[in-house]
């Protein structure tokens, strides 16, 4: 029996004003019906263009060479004609942004019917029933009135379920995955993942799936490839590859990968707060559609409180949408608060008349570490601006000399300040984020998911440099992520939050190995680990559908239905252990 | 030891370079956008030595050769004109000094009046955008009640309360100009405030003040320039119609609308008078387009 994909000696080169970059070299792999491959490497290794110029969609100065074979059938260099229906009826593709890969001003409906009518041939009636099943099949609540929305009127995960129902409705063979998860929160990530598992044991589909993230692969590859700098490096079962991986750059990438079982730190914590926030609440006006809308407040942040000492990390986890960006940037000034207090070194931050002048005291550092640079702006220029705003009087040498020395401390070139932020790696320009915050000298930190758009190798370098920075300086550290795993590396404390209010707030320890809340707990097994036999064994405690809307009054509820008779009661925090703080619950 | 001295040495040579110089680097290289700036510099050149290098002034009458061809003219004419290279008007005078120093009154109007407009034009919008709120909407609402304003209705206005004089031009051109780049400034500022770098830099210290200068106005340098690129020949022209109505430049003094649109006049009898100055007109639009071109890329670092 031939295989399903069969590529040989495959090669894609780009032509570029520089000359040619060869971005797959020599790569063979095969893919038997109903197998998943897991295709791993960092950015830029080639793995995307690997598919991609297989399948014909390769970019015009691209140049494939080599043999790809489907069905036994060579596909390289085929007619358009042919590779369009070959594309959409027995090879589909998932990419990694939802929202950019679907068509903006079309209903759900019409796109995920598109490519049925034109390759099955069935009546417009006929494809809508087809697309609800479909819908229904990926867990999509309410498919029929999904059909009729707008892809913005859909959640991050709902639109990659609609990805999926659109890549699976003409009944492909193959399924191409290319960072299916990457964009999306972890526990929408592990029902993604779910659904791609089904779609592989009950339709028999088989799936390329191609990520940075080895735990991704884990629980879902048979084999496994891992690619470095347009090359496969190893190739194997998953079991082998997991469990006994050849090459070093294999075990580079598991290493990489936190692990659930990681120590955190002991709690250094002593003395009087440096920051105190004391039932802190944001809240945004938001309009109801047409003229005389009714005005309503959409609570982000709805009553938190905590505490920081110096020295000390606080993670604060939760999901997209449940305030934690929100909180940062109202305890940092930078959005005003409704309501609440916040206290810096014994002093409520209202009382400041200039909050300009504290700035050097609190720093910040951003998720995308190229959206938050000037893209005109040298990386020199950017580390030493908020030395020059905040310490006018400074004589420019002695701010050349601190944004060198800090430079060299987070591991750039000093000889790089004249490179733009494009001309980096993202790892790069999140060190230059870091040096940035810290050539200040701050005394706190607040990294909102500093590392969550990074490779993995990448994040541990990032993290490493953020507890090596704080083992320096004393720095307190408030590390916001979505991702458990990231955080346990740093935390002293972690404060989990769903819609606006703490949910449970305890030492790391208690939380990764006695956690109370559902909430917490659904986070936890979200986790993905790097252990194929465990993630295949691993029962989740999955959340189903997405987060409620928090402009509904109810929502805070979901995990006390039995108060739900009182829309207006907030969850009280109760203490059940020394510093462990969990939220009341059913 | 050793080592350590000498990296540090060389790190200490690297010397920080901001947008602008790369940017003035960039577009020395630029072969077009120096093209254009080598031929802008020569037409003004021209223009401010005319009168200490030609024979004639530019208000010599000569009823002798009215509307007469120069000598090289290859086709057939009713009369030559031998010593003016460009020919002569219809009245006699010299054509080449007349289009110098019509280059003189379009030059000055086309720079100037977009100078004025960028400057009032990107602060103001500038302002507004980052603003935003109650502000932005006062701001914005000022520039709708000025751009209502008929044009010509405005400029009869100020020439009767200050009497017709040449700053008067630019004063009014100016003072509608501004009013559309206002407003691309402002949009693009709006779209670049909700950039995470911008909420760094304030995170970072750095006041209103500084963000606007530092980090939009760069940021919102393309699309000006391609606007700019496109104001200067509008001007001109803008210039030319306002002295068409007897608005602007006066007799004697002329500009190249001006001489165009009495060249289109004569446009069968005597093709002279319209090639020369529309000729000139081209050649330098061409250059500032170019020199436009070169400006927006130089000040992009991703194109290198």
């Amino acid at each position: 029996m031939s295989a399903l994909l069969e590529i040989t000696d495959f090669n894609v080169h780009f032509a570029l004003a520089d000359g040619d970059v060869h971005a797959v070299k020599n790569a063979s792999l095969t893919i038997q019906e109903g197998e998943c491959l897991g295709v791993v490497g960092e950015s830029g290794s080639g793995k995307s263009q690997l598919f991609l110029a297989a399948f014909g969609l390769l970019a015009a100065n691209g140049r494939a060479t080599g043999s790809v074979k489907y069905r036994g059938e060579e596909i390289l260099g085929a007619s358009p004609e042919r590779l369009n229906t070959l594309r959409g009826s027995g090879v589909t593709m998932i990419f990694q942004d939802p929202l950019t890969s679907l068509t903006p001003h079309l209903k759900v409906g019409a796109q995920i019917t598109e490519a049925l009518m034109l390759h099955r041939k069935i009546s417009r009636a006929e494809a809508q029933v087809r697309a609800r099943d479909m819908l229904d099949y990926v867990r999509i609540p309410e498919s029929a009135r999904r059909l009729r929305q707008y892809p913005h009127e859909l959640s991050g995960g709902m639109r990659q379920r609609v990805m999926i129902a659109m890549a699976t409705i003409t009944g492909p063979d193959l399924i191409i995955a290319d960072e299916p998860t990457t964009a999306l929160d972890v526990t929408v990530q592990a029902q993604i993942l779910e659904i791609l598992r089904a779609l592989k044991n009950e339709k028999q589909t088989a799936i390329a799936m191609v990520s940075h993230d080895m735990g991704v692969i884990a629980g879902l590859a048979d084999r496994v490839q891992v690619m470095r700098h347009g090359e496969i490096v190893e190739s194997g079962n998953a079991d082998e590859i997991f469990y006994a991986p050849k090459h070093d750059y294999t075990r580079l990438l598991l290493a990489a990968i936190p692990k659930a079982d990681e120590t955190p730190p002991p709690a250094t914590a002593i003395g009087a707060p440096l920051l105190a926030v004391e039932e802190l609440k944001v809240s945004f006006p938001v309009k109801d559609k047409g003229l005389f809308g009714k005005t309503r407040q959409l609570r982000a942040v709805d009553g938190i409180s905590f505490s920081l000492h110096q020295g000390e990390t606080l993670g604060v986890v939760g999901e997209s949408g449940c305030g934690k960006s929100t909180l940062a940037r109202a305890v940092l000034q930078l959005l005003p608060k409704s309501q609440g207090r916040v206290v810096w070194l014994g002093r409520d931050l209202d009382a400041h008349a200039d909050i300009r002048k504290l700035r050097e005291e609190f720093q910040i550092v951003f998720q995308d570490p190229l959206a938050s640079l000037d893209p005109r702006m040298p990386i020199g220029l950017s580390i030493a601006e908020p030395l020059k705003a905040l310490e006018p009087h400074l004589p420019r040498e002695t701010v050349r000399g601190r944004a060198r020395a800090i430079m060299q401390r987070v591991g750039l070139d000093p000889a790089w300040i004249n490179r733009y932020p494009h001309e980096l790696s993202g790892g790069q320009n999140q060190r230059v984020g870091l040096a940035r915050a810290m050539i200040v000298g701050p005394k706190m930190l607040v990294c909102d998911e500093a590392v969550s758009a990074l490779d993995v190798s990448i994040q541990a370098q990032i993290v490493e440099l953020i507890r090596d920075l704080q083992k320096e300086t004393g720095l307190a550290l408030i590390f916001i992520s979505h991702d458990l795993s990231v955080v346990r590396r740093l935390s002293h404390r972690v404060m989990v939050l769903y819609l606006g209010r703490v949910v449970e707030l305890a030492p790391s320890a208690m939380l990764y190995t006695n956690p109370r809340h559902p909430y917490t707990r659904a986070l936890l097994s979200a986790v993905l680990s790097p252990d194929p036999r465990a993630e295949r064994a691993k029962k989740r405690e999955l959340l189903t559908g997405d987060l409620p809307s928090p402009l509904d009054p109810r929502a805070q509820l979901t995990f006390l239905k039995s108060r739900l008779g009182e829309p207006d009661y907030r969850p009280k925090l109760e203490q059940v252990a020394t510093g462990h703080w969990v939220a009341e619950h059913d | 030891m050793i080592a350590t001295g000498q990296t540090l040495k060389a790190v200490e040579e690297v010397k920080g370079r901001s947008l602008w110089v790369d940017a003035r680097r960039r577009l020395l290289r630029n072969r077009a956008a120096m093209a254009g700036m080598i031929i802008l510099a020569l037409i003004t050149l021209l223009a401010l030595l005319a009168p200490f290098f030609l024979p004639f002034a530019y208000d010599e009458i000569n009823y002798d050769i009215i509307a007469c061809a120069p000598n090289w003219w290859p086709a057939e004419t009713v009369c030559r004109a031998p010593g003016h290279i460009f020919g002569t008007d219809g009245v006699g005078r010299d054509l080449f000094v007349r289009v110098l120093f019509g280059a003189r009154v379009s030059l000055a109007v086309g720079l100037v009046a977009t100078l004025v407009s960028l400057l009032i034009g990107v602060l103001y919008g500038a302002t507004a955008g980052y603003l935003g709120g109650r502000i932005d909407g006062l701001m914005m609402r000022i520039v709708d009640v000025l751009y209502s304003l008929p044009f010509v209705f405005f400029v009869i206005i100020l020439m009767v309360i200050f009497d017709r004089n040449f700053i008067l031009l630019f004063v009014a051109i100016g003072a509608v100009e501004w009013l559309t780049m206002a407003r691309i400034v402002r949009g693009q500022t709006l779209s670049i405030k909700q950039k995470e770098f911008i909420e760094a830099a304030r995170a970072g210290g750095v006041g209103t003040p500084g963000i606007i200068t530092r980090h939009i106005i760069p940021n919102v340098v393309g699309p000006v320039m391609v606007y700019v690129t496109l104001t200067v020949p509008g001007l001109i022209l803008t210039e030319s119609f306002l002295s068409f109505l007897g608005l602007g430049i006066q007799e004697p003094l002329t500009s190249w609308g001006v001489l165009i649109s009495d060249g289109a006049d004569q446009m069968e009898t005597a093709p002279w008078m319209l090639l020369f100055p529309a000729l000139f007109m081209a050649v330098t639009l061409f250059s500032f387009n170019f020199i436009g071109d070169g400006l927006r890329d130089a000040l992009d670092p991703k194109d290198r």
